[in-house]
């Protein structure tokens, strides 16, 4: 047994509304700068839909992810290492710009400076990738509720052969929304890919990087991961994907999505694993044992003999306490309700989603019967095979067993806890009818409905002792780094070259307190410099404005 | 020998290896970042995916040829029992397909450089000047080893300037050897010299990046988080200890 330590993240899309807060304070934090305008490290699906970039995941044409050789050894989809050499000139599977979008921008000045005369003026898109006037026929999101569905959806990888059966008619179709972020893989095929071995898995917590002093600008991971969330910077010539927001993670906050989620569905936290099981997991023969297999690799935070073997591989105290207390183990393990996102790419991905059961409560609904009655959701979860058959296809590599029986959780805790806020006795046999107890379902209604931002995010800050170090020295320049201030600029060889800007630019722990203290006014603990990438707008913390002149 | 071939053939050479020398060591510590491909695949695909493979594979050919041609002496392979007839009808077949593939290869990918849109407005002055040496260089390498062969005696550079390079790395150039080469070599090593000393400051770069290592390194790298949070080094003293 080789304990390691995950950070991973369960979302709970019976809450996501699709708002995609989410993906725009994401790109304001990470790419919103040139050469990465069409990437969204977190993006949110309509689905039936096509995803971003279309038709990700249909394998067959990008063949992303790993397979399994006849004689059970897992290879790359896209074939293997010397294949990757021989294709390197010239990536047979790299998507085009345009199978994410032309990113574009307007002329603006148009509307200030037009002269006067009978029409307003009109501020015609321009495409950030041309520099010419564009006509705007896609984007990350064209496809958003549903729209254009007969003709777009239809496109969707994940329907192919019950096409006829998925009814895009008004009210008669069912949708919902996929948040999606990197997956920070047990297994990740993007890391596989990568000649230049510049993506790395941290041994502490898991979280994949791209080291962009060694990325070389090959390509391979952008076609090797099946997730399709390793994006190419246009300009700079090299890789970059999701951070898991590290340099938060590593002071004890959620990432960016996360915090600023409308609808409170993700949680974080950390999940302790067997390292030596992981390849035998994600080679299993049967694509329904994948996720039989992807949850035996995790271990029992609260077996003694587990919490041994962590301590003596190095995982700290306090990181053993907070992986007992994680949500994530909870629901993927103990209530079983967290299922993972296209288990069959085998590259074992670490975000999990608790399926959806407002597909069918709407058709209960809308048919006007009584949609938090036991009776009738396990009924419909019966019934309603295309609903669940997409949902399978989406997180069980197709097999509807698993699905159902989160389905029947999730209907179960709805009538229980129907009858507990009516002041009814609560039903034990609502309960059993999904093969929990009483106690159980209200625990993970708790869990699921309640929880606060503690009990959501549970993330033990990287090292306590250098944490608070950081805090200490926030004080000085945010440009004192090596080989900088590099911070806008671009070297003698465009774009590209020269010093990497800074992604931290100051300690976050502040701004929490900042957050969650109730006075508009600065703190006044230590004197600190003031940061306008992370003010928050309130009060006026001092040393924003020059000192007042003395009269 | 008079001053200009002293020049042409012995100080330049040298010049041009130490700002190769010099110029990639000092690249990869101030630029680490910039040192990358700069593929511009996303924006075009169907000419790069003939051009690129075209050129590349070309040019690998057209090094292993020079390794053959240049660095290998004469009475080598002659004690290996290839006669000099055997030796150059072998040189010039392979020479040719090779150079005229990267040639080819090198046409498609300027052509598109010019006509697609996006990829003209990604290149810089830097990507035009580096595409004139390489493309020139390639030219006159072609082209000197063509019409060479029309006429009837093709210079045996194996004489000439094969010896000559092999002695600037002895370090008892021989610049008559060179002075001797005709015109069209004479041109070639000089504009191979000027793409030597622009090569560290430009995307050439990535050929030192060819990753070899894929093909023997684990499939999944892990790494330990840097020794200090966030992206700042730790101020002095504050070090971790442990
Ligand atoms: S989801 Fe993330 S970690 Fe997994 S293969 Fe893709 S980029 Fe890599
Ligand atoms: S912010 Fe939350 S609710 Fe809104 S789209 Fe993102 S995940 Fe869904």
């Amino acid at each position: 047994m080789r304990v390691m330590a995950q950070m991973a993240m369960v979302m709970n899309l019976d809450k996501c509304i699709g708002c995609h807060t989410c993906s725009v304070t994401c790109k304001q934090t990470w790419t919103n700068r040139s050469g990465v305008e069409y990437v969204w490290f977190n993006n949110v699906e309509t689905r039936p839909g096509q995803g971003y970039p279309r038709t990700y995941e249909d394998q067959e044409r990008w063949l992303g992810g790993w397979t399994r050789t006849r004689r059970g050894r897992l290879t790359l989809r896209s074939g293997g290492r010397l294949r990757k050499l021989l294709t390197i000139f010239s990536n047979p599977k790299l998507p085009s710009i345009q199978d994410y979008y032309e990113p574009w921008t307007y002329d603006y000045d148009i509307l200030t400076t037009a002269p006067l005369q009978e029409h307003t003026p009109v501020a015609r898109p321009r495409s950030l990738i041309t520099g010419e006037h564009t006509k705007i026929e896609w984007s990350a999101n064209w496809d958003d509720n549903l729209a254009g569905a007969p003709e777009l959806a239809t496109r969707d990888p994940l329907i192919k052969g019950i096409e006829d059966k998925v009814r895009f008619e008004f009210e008669q179709t069912f949708m919902f929304y996929l948040p999606r972020i990197c997956e920070h893989c047990l297994n990740p095929s993007c890391a596989a890919s990568c000649p230049s071995g510049a993506i790395y898995k941290r041994t502490e917590d898991g979280i994949v990087l791209v080291d962009q002093d060694r990325c070389r600008g090959w390509r391979m991971c952008v076609s090797g991961c099946p997730y399709k969330k390793v994006y190419f910077n246009h300009r700079t010539g090299k890789a970059e994907k999701c951070t898991f927001c590290f340099p938060r993670v590593e002071v004890g906050l959620p990432t960016v999505c996360a915090e600023t989620c409308v609808g409170r569905l993700r949680y974080i936290g950390l999940v302790l694993y067997d390292a030596d099981k992981v390849l035998a997991a994600a080679s299993v023969a049967e694509e329904h044992d994948l996720l039989e297999a992807q949850r035996q690799v995790f271990l029992d935070p609260q077996d003694p003999d587990v919490v041994r073997a962590a301590e003596q591989t190095g995982i700290p105290r306090d990181w053993i306490e907070a992986a007992q207390r994680s949500p994530i183990h909870a629901l993927i393990n103990t209530y079983r309700v967290a299922l993972p996102l296209h288990p069959e790419y085998r590259t074992m991905p670490m975000v999990w989603y608790i399926p959806p059961l407002s597909p069918v409560v709407d058709v209960i609904r809308d048919t006007g019967h009584d949609a938090e009655d036991h009776g009738n959701l396990f009924a419909a979860i019966d019934a309603l095979r295309i609903p669940v058959e997409y949902l399978a296809r989406l997180f069980t590599a197709g097999d509807p067993e698993p699905v159902n029986s989160v389905l029947r959780k999730l209907a179960a805790m709805r009538s229980y806890m129907r009858d507990i806020n009516l002041g009814r006795e609560p039903r034990e046999e609502i309960a059993a009818g999904a093969g929990m107890t009483g106690e159980q379902v209200y625990d993970m209604y708790r869990l699921l409905a309640l929880a606060k931002y503690e009990d959501r995010y549970v993330i033990p800050p990287a090292h306590a002792e250098q944490a608070h170090g950081l805090e200490e020295l926030a004080t000085e320049c945010s440009l004192d780094y090596d080989g900088g201030p590099g911070m806008g600029g671009s070297g003698p060889f465009g774009e590209s070259s020269g010093g990497v800007s800074p992604i931290a630019v100051e300690n976050f722990r502040m701004l929490r307190d900042r957050q969650s203290s109730d006075t508009m006014a600065a703190p006044d603990e230590k004197a600190h410099r003031v940061n306008l990438l992370n003010w928050d707008g309130k009060g006026r913390p001092e040393g924003l404005f020059p000192p007042r002149r003395q009269p | 020998m008079t001053a200009l071939q002293i020049l042409l053939w012995v100080a330049l050479p040298y010049v041009a290896m130490a700002v190769f020398v010099v110029g990639h060591i000092w690249r990869y510590r101030y630029d680490k970042f910039g040192w990358t491909t700069r593929s511009s695949q996303l924006y075009e695909n169907r000419l790069l995916r003939l051009g690129s493979p075209l050129f590349h594979f070309g040019i690998l050919f057209v090094v292993l040829g020079h390794i053959g041609g240049v660095l290998i002496p004469k009475s080598w392979t002659e004690a290996a029992g290839i006669s000099e007839s055997v030796y150059h009808a072998l040189a010039v077949t392979l020479g040719v397909i090779a150079g005229a593939m990267t040639l080819a290869g090198a046409a498609i990918l300027v052509y598109r450089r010019r006509t697609v849109g996006p990829v003209f407005s990604a290149t810089t002055r830097n990507d035009k000047a580096m595409y004139v040496l390489l493309v020139g260089t390639i030219v006159l390498g072609l082209g000197t080893t063509v019409l060479g062969n029309l006429t009837d005696h093709p210079h045996d550079y194996r004489e000439t300037v094969s010896p000559w390079f092999r002695s600037i790395f002895y370090f008892q150039p021989k610049p008559e050897l060179m002075a001797q080469a005709p015109l069209g070599f004479q041109l070639h090593v000089l504009s191979a010299w000027a793409l030597a000393a622009f090569w560290p400051f430009s995307r050439l770069v990535h050929v030192f990046s060819a990753p070899v290592g894929y093909l023997t390194r684990p499939y999944i790298v892990y790494r330990s988080r840097d020794a200090h949070l966030g992206t700042r080094s730790p101020q002095r003293g504050w070090e971790r200890t442990t």
